[in-house]
């Protein structure tokens, strides 16, 4: 919305003209090197050629709850309703390197995704789910070793080859201390175990993503989409400098990365910044790393659509808000996508909820038409002035981050944290003075809300069942002192931990023992007071 | 919210993400503050407010006003109250209505026995 006479703005404050023209996009021919085809350098189009012709993006709903046979029932349900890969959520004690039986992390087993311990659970997570044929993403960050050695250990007892292991790691450090902030380490050696991981996976587990560069989470802590894409490249940027200073070849590194944004309901600049990040990522590969194969140059993406968009009031109105994201997140090319609950602004989501969520993506799928060519945007007069426009933004504030010294300076010093709070600060005032318009929130308000929902109960006996496996798992276990010994060898000599974790998971050490070695290695990281 | 609040004049100490209920209260003893306020998003408010209010009593900081917000289910909020929170801030709050039930809370908050 606008005053009278004056051009409204998307959300990251780029002006709208009334009336894009041919003359918005300069000479033709810098316009066709731009954009070039879909499959070839810059991306501009899409990371493959024939796109959604040859695959669909892959279906992934985020779940995850209670214990591993609680979960594992769910991710059963949801491929039998027709999703197409696995998505896991971990509980926060998981996520913080905490066993369930941690006196922190009591109030939290099972709530916000599964808790998992041992590697035994982890096998019990995928019984019955092959995972030579399913691809599995993990959203996980400062255990992230750990869970891969877990996932690999569940795959060794399935007898899958790691070579053919498919599937996502999150792995992504520098978004936890910007915004999502399930770090335990400080920010050095969180970074050497990241390289570990993807330097591990690139020669052990070569068909698995080890690593997805989210700008998903500073998106849904407030930031607009320049800052969005600035974060993700400057993050990508400071992770490929690390493993090239390891002495890894990028071109044979950053086929494996994995990125991943938020779609929101502003669906031109969404588009634009998706075609935006496929160009800016090619030029990264290129003019800063040297990359010569076109594989490292393309950037492939996973879209969380948008919780932080999703309202308590009038909640079925968050069906219609998640199918525009959904369809944003296509028309901008996405990988896999995953679509919210409708409930999820009060609750993690039901089987109804998730069901309907799956839906959406099947009914855009196979009802609009819309995967039938590839980026049928392209030409549009707006949708590339606006993904001009958003590259140039998003170039300048790059290099602004260059400035302080790149991403981890940057985020030492708590920069992008600012501009984040500053950013949701300003949304947050925008619906509250009414110069942005949330229906069901601050017009078209209903006084007594006509749906009463049926929302998730976690069963609360799920915790000591937890409790209980644990128990009997470190009762029937052997000697583990020597495998954590050498873990913590690994760890203070530089050796890359992840066989030695490996080995550890194998013999049955708990995700908390694995992490307090780190901890004693590595110390731990309190966040400074920024505000 | 801290924004919010600081605009609306108030003084705001944020101990950042993680915080314990114990911790909450030693610094709220050592600060001498008018209001507590805890944002859960997880989902396990009902079980963090009882250790708020056990906290709170043990620093003997009952005359002190507990406020909580984040991802609270409709049906816990009548919960929330019985367990002795003296506000709830459910996801969907106005920030206006917050930071004015918060102020009125500041304002009528009882001297230290």
């Amino acid at each position: 919305m606008s005053e009278p006479g004056q051009d409204p703005t998307t959300a990251s404050g780029i002006p709208i003209a009334r009336l894009y023209t041919a003359a918005d996009l300069g000479d033709p021919a810098a316009l066709d090197e731009r954009i070039g085809a879909p499959g070839q350098p810059p991306f501009t189009r899409g990371p493959y050629a024939e796109m959604y012709r040859r695959r669909l993006w892959t279906m992934r709903q985020y779940a995850g709850y209670g214990s591993a046979e609680d979960t594992n029932q769910r991710f059963h349900y949801l491929l039998e309703q027709g999703q197409t890969a696995l998505s896991v959520a971990f509980d926060l004690p998981t996520q913080l390197g905490l066993d369930s039986s941690a006196p922190a992390a009591k109030a939290e087993v099972g709530r916000v995704g599964v808790a998992i311990d041992t590697a035994d659970d982890m096998v019990d997570l995928f019984e019955g789910l092959p995972l030579g044929d399913l691809s599995v993403n993990f959203t996980i960050n400062a255990t992230a070793p750990i869970i891969l050695a877990f996932y690999l250990v569940a795959a060794e007892r399935q007898g899958a080859d790691r070579s053919l292991l498919a599937g996502t790691l999150q792995n992504d450090i520098l978004k936890e201390f910007v915004a999502r902030k399930t770090f335990i380490f400080p920010p050095e050696p969180s970074m050497r175990l990241v390289g570990d991981v993807v330097e591990f996976c690139t020669s052990e587990v070569p068909r698995f993503n080890p690593i997805s560069i989210t700008g998903y989470h500073a998106r849904e802590a407030g930031c607009n989409t320049v800052q969005e894409l600035a974060f993700t490249m400057s993050d990508a940027i400071a992770y490929a400098e690390l493993l090239v200073d390891r002495g890894l070849s990028f071109d044979a590194f950053a086929p494996r990365f994995s990125f991943h944004f938020a779609t929101t309901l502003e669906i031109f600049e969404e588009v634009a910044k998706l075609r935006a990040a496929r160009r800016l990522w090619a030029q990264v590969a290129r003019d800063r790393f040297g990359a010569t194969n076109p594989e490292a140059m393309r950037l492939r993406f996973f879209s969380g659509c948008s919780g932080a968009t999703l309202t308590a009031q009038q909640p079925l109105n968050n069906v219609v808000r998640s199918t525009i994201q959904c369809l944003g997140a296509v028309l901008g090319g996405a990988q896999s996508i995953h679509v919210m609950g409708y409930d999820e602004a009060m609750a993690i989501p039901t089987d109804e909820a998730v069901t309907l969520a799956l839906r959406t993506q099947q009914i855009v799928a196979h009802e609009t038409g819309v995967a039938d060519t590839v980026d049928p945007l392209a030409g549009s007069y707006f949708v590339e002035a606006l993904t001009d426009e958003l590259e140039a933004r998003a170039t300048e504030l790059i290099g602004v981050i260059d400035g302080l010294g790149g991403a981890v300076p940057a985020i030492e010093a708590g920069v992008p944290q600012r501009w984040i709070a500053e950013s949701a600060y300003r949304s947050e005032m925008a619906v509250a003075n009414l110069t942005a318009v949330k229906v069901g929130v601050n017009a078209h308000v209903e006084e007594a809300e006509a749906t009463e929902l049926r929302l998730f109960e976690l069963d609360e006996m799920g915790r000591d069942r937890q409790l209980a496996r644990l128990d009997r798992h470190l009762a029937g276990r052997g000697d583990v002192s020597d495998a954590l010994a050498a873990l913590s060898r690994a760890s203070r000599s530089g050796q890359n931990v992840m066989e030695p974790l490996i080995e550890a998971a194998r013999r049955g050490a708990t995700l908390g023992e694995l992490s307090d070695v780190f901890r004693k290695a590595f110390g731990t990281h309190r966040e400074p007071s920024l505000w | 919210m801290s924004f919010a609040l600081r605009d609306a004049g108030c003084e705001v100490i944020y101990l950042g993400l993680r915080s314990t209920p114990a911790e909450m209260m030693t610094v709220a003893l050592e600060e001498d503050v008018d209001v507590i306020g805890a944002s859960i998003l997880s989902g396990a408010h009902l079980e963090i407010a009882c250790d708020l209010i056990a906290e709170r009593s043990l620093h003997r900081l009952e005359h002190v006003p507990v406020v909580v917000g984040g991802i609270v289910p409709p049906r816990d909020v009548e919960r929330l109250l019985k367990i002795g929170v003296d506000e709830v801030f459910p996801a969907g709050t106005a920030i206006a209505d917050v930071v004015k039930r918060i102020t009125v809370l500041a304002d009528s908050r009882q001297e230290r026995p």
